[in-house]
């Protein structure tokens, strides 16, 4: 007898014992309730058992206040979406950034700064006219912003809040919140901005394949043929519109939460926005160095647009041919990049 | 010191909603913003039951474990409490809350949200105990004052229990075996789940 209201009390207290332990209590259990259909007698503990089970998973009802959101009484998913926050992320996150910034030293240090093959030319032409680089620098100047922010709300808690303390690290958090909401915009604008002006050269072809063959000309030795952009260019062109595309979507579904999807969907948005984010971010890192320290020659395509006549032959023969047509001897700016 | 917990008797609750109105009233709690609530699972349906809900003040929380500002604090009750000062509001902790328990009014741009609510335990927050500075930020501060949680306080059925874990648990246990039923501690399992084993 004591053994069974002992087990009966465990049993109606916790929830998750009372599963494993409800046939035994089904059967201990005296009261017996009649189900409404009469068919055959329902013990009242197989109802909690039922109502337990539910507790599996999200359990919803009704609520007399107008928020919809507020009817979800329980949702356990809430402790796996921390423990991505906890543990998967800041691994993504680390392996991803640091990383890159470690293959990238690495390449620096054997490889050293690439040269233009044959030296500069000191004839430049014109790889992009004012509006491409507008479209490029709004949308890289955003990312730089949105990035920094959105690490440091991902990991600014590790590495920032002990440097510079609780109240400084609000005040930072909160503007980079506030940067992150208002630089989407020119962010997405920036993405669109770039797919219509660059889509179609970014095709993929069969000259892509033989870029990757090539090494890329990063780890082997020469070039592939290349037309306005090559296979790398192209990686990085639709890396950034279709990640930072799905990046953008995800990011308005958190901006204005709960307006198109439940909580699954926000936590699934949220995930899916934070690891295209640090993916993203660590691509980027890579095309910041090939087009900065790493290169000689390749800042200036975005710089003044104007790019050395033999970097472009090394880097886009096709393209310059395309450019100059057949006479190889042309002078000054050709023709425009369009 | 006493481990704090609420615990819902569902077999009791009656749907009045009192323990949401206590709560408003008693913390001034602004429109849109509910600390407390009352979900009823299969409404009208065979095995109908109420339950009150609000901030379970969980053992290792979740909202405390995603807060990119580290904003949340447990105190030396079980209390879960939050600086309003240090909030930025970005939402996280609605994601990871399981019970829905924090609330946002919308005041910050595209009607997002502005700085995080929820149930304190009516144990206010990191101002000085007592102090209008805190009644005016987290409402007010009834553990200091040495009472318990007004909603649970005034509940007329005694569905709603706040106290010490261990002897709600045993007013609980009691009921349970004098009626030979009951539907369990709502939410404990996921509340304060990692804490058995501690």
């Amino acid at each position: 007898m004591t053994n069974r209201l002992t087990r009966l009390a465990a049993a109606g207290l916790l929830a998750l014992p009372l599963l494993a332990g409800g046939p035994a209590f089904a059967q201990g259990a005296g009261p017996v309730g009649q189900t409404p259909s009469g068919q055959q007698p329902q013990n009242i503990s197989e109802q909690e058992v039922q109502l337990f089970q539910q507790l599996q998973g999200n359990v919803a009802g009704r609520v007399s206040i107008p928020d919809a959101k507020a009817s979800l009484l329980i949702q356990p998913e809430g402790k796996s979406w921390r423990d991505f926050q906890r543990e998967e992320l800041k691994l993504i996150g680390g392996i991803a950034i640091f990383g890159i910034l470690a293959v990238l030293a690495i390449f620096f240090a054997t490889r050293g700064r690439i040269k233009i093959e044959g030296g500069p030319a000191g004839r430049t032409i014109t790889r992009f006219n004012g509006l491409e680089r507008f479209a490029h620098w709004l949308t890289a100047s955003c990312f730089i912003v949105l990035g920094l922010s959105g690490l440091n709300i991902a990991f600014g808690r590790a590495l920032l809040l002990p440097v510079i303390g609780p109240e400084a690290f609000t005040a930072v958090s909160q503007a980079g919140k506030y940067a992150h909401n208002y630089l989407s915009f020119p962010f997405t604008l920036g993405v669109v901005l770039m797919f219509l002006l660059w889509a179609k050269d970014n095709i993929p072809n069969k000259l892509d394949i033989d870029w990757l063959k090539a090494g890329g000309g990063l780890v082997g030795k020469g070039h592939a043929h290349a037309h306005r952009f090559n296979g790398g260019q192209k990686m990085i062109f639709w890396s950034t519109v279709l990640g930072g595309g799905a990046i953008a979507a995800t990011g308005y579904f958190l901006m204005f939460p709960f307006t198109v999807t439940d909580m699954a969907g926000m936590q699934l948005a949220h995930i899916v926005h934070a690891v295209l984010g640090v993916l993203l971010i660590a691509m980027i890192l890579a095309h910041i160095y090939i087009g900065s320290v790493g290169m000689e020659g390749a800042f200036a395509a975005m710089g003044s647009g104007e790019v050395d006549l033999n970097w472009a032959r090394a880097h886009h023969d096709l393209w310059v041919q395309d450019m100059m047509g057949t006479r190889h001897e042309g002078r000054g700016h050709p023709v425009a990049a369009e | 010191m006493a481990r704090m917990k609420f615990l819902c008797d569902a077999e009791r609750c009656i749907e009045c909603n009192a323990c949401v109105t206590a709560c408003k009233n008693e913390h001034e709690v602004p429109w849109g913003i509910n600390r407390r609530r009352v979900v009823t699972i299969k409404d009208g349906e065979p095995g109908e039951r109420s339950i009150s809900m609000a901030c379970m003040h969980c053992t290792d929380a979740p909202c405390a474990a995603v807060c990119p500002v580290d904003c949340f604090y447990t105190t030396a009750d079980g209390v879960v409490l939050h600086s309003k000062d240090l909030c930025i509001g970005c939402g996280y902790c609605f994601y990871a809350c399981p019970f829905g328990a924090p609330q946002y009014p919308q005041t910050s741009n595209f009607g997002s949200r502005g700085k995080m609510d929820k149930c304190t335990f009516c144990a206010g927050g990191p101002e000085d105990d007592i102090t209008p500075v805190e009644y005016q930020k987290y409402g007010s501060n009834r553990l200091a004052e040495g009472k318990l949680p007004l909603c649970a306080e005034m509940c007329s059925t005694k569905a709603l229990l706040a106290g010490d874990g261990d002897i709600i648990a045993a007013i609980y246990k009691e009921r349970v075996v004098k009626r030979g039923y009951g539907t369990g501690a709502w939410g404990w399992s996921v509340a304060y789940k990692d804490s058995s084993a501690a």
